[in-house]
């Protein structure tokens, strides 16, 4: 009962400030909306027992991610400043499709008969994920593991390459 | 495992739409850039909740979703250093005004 109020208080948490956080014309505060809908989702990872990814959503998304917005967003906007709509045509256009695709992934969703599975579960010990992301046999991950440090890389330099003065 | 999958899959759906309304619907460069954020965060939620519920003695949906967040990070980090790019030598970063490739 307990899983099932705090469920629904997460849900309505990141409806209303996803919603918020799209039509708010202060840009600021978009950004604080969007803040709040990261850490419930956090929330949504401690809820289905995955710590690690939750402990990572917050540092990584709420940590990282969202100083990075504010810092540009005070490089590049004044206090006070609003967002003026665009043309009541793009802003119908743009609601119609949400609502259809919505539609759409509503009715596949509630008409798939989804298998849940029924075995028991424990949750990924350290050791283990430490091992999965090292190893290289088969549902193993040092491939990607070394893209990404590769990406990470690239990202470093290509963000100070186009940074920098002239 | 009292809450039913449903539940889980209507809200990231709720979440990925929002999202691409906002890709859509809005002119500031950053505001689309969260609502890119937004529909990351959407698809990852589905990830792991595919991964609890009907495969929980595997890692692939984990893994995934550990790795998007990373590549989100690299990717939002790069974005973010073409818009202020884009501000030094425009003064705005509305997208009706970046029509320009070369100043």
């Amino acid at each position: 009962m307990a899983e099932q109020i705090i469920f629904y208080i997460l849900a309505a948490v990141i409806v209303v400030f996803s919603i918020l956080s799209v039509t708010s014309k202060r840009i600021l505060r978009s950004a604080t909306y969007l803040l709040f809908v990261l850490i419930a989702t956090a929330g949504l990872y401690f809820m289905l027992d995955y710590e690690f990814l939750a402990g990572v959503q917050i540092s990584v998304y709420a940590g990282g991610i969202l100083v990075l917005f504010v810092f540009s967003i005070l490089l590049t906007s004044h206090a006070g400043d609003k967002e003026k709509p665009r043309h009541w045509g793009r802003l119908l256009a743009a609601a119609l499709t949400a609502v259809v695709g919505f539609g759409l992934c509503l009715y596949i969703i509630l008409n798939n008969v989804f298998k849940v599975a029924n075995q028991i579960w424990q949750e990924p010990t350290m050791q283990q994920v430490g091992q999965t992301l090292m190893g290289t046999d088969k549902n193993q991950y040092l491939l990607p593991f070394e893209a990404i440090s590769i990406l990470l890389l690239a990202c470093i330099i290509g963000g100070i390459m186009i940074a920098r003065k002239r | 495992m009292n809450v039913p999958i449903e539940a889980y899959l209507i809200v990231s759906t709720i979440m990925f739409f929002v999202g691409v309304y906002g890709f859509l619907a809005r002119r500031n460069l950053l505001t689309i850039l969260m609502s890119l954020e937004l529909m990351l965060n959407a698809v990852n939620i589905n990830f792991t909740v595919f991964n609890r519920y009907l495969f929980p003695g595997q890692l692939d949906g984990f893994f995934f979703t550990l790795f998007i967040i990373g590549i989100a990070a690299a990717e939002t980090a790069l974005a973010i250093a073409i818009i202020i790019n884009i501000y030094r030598n425009i003064q705005n970063i509305f997208v009706d005004k970046v029509n320009n490739l070369k100043h």
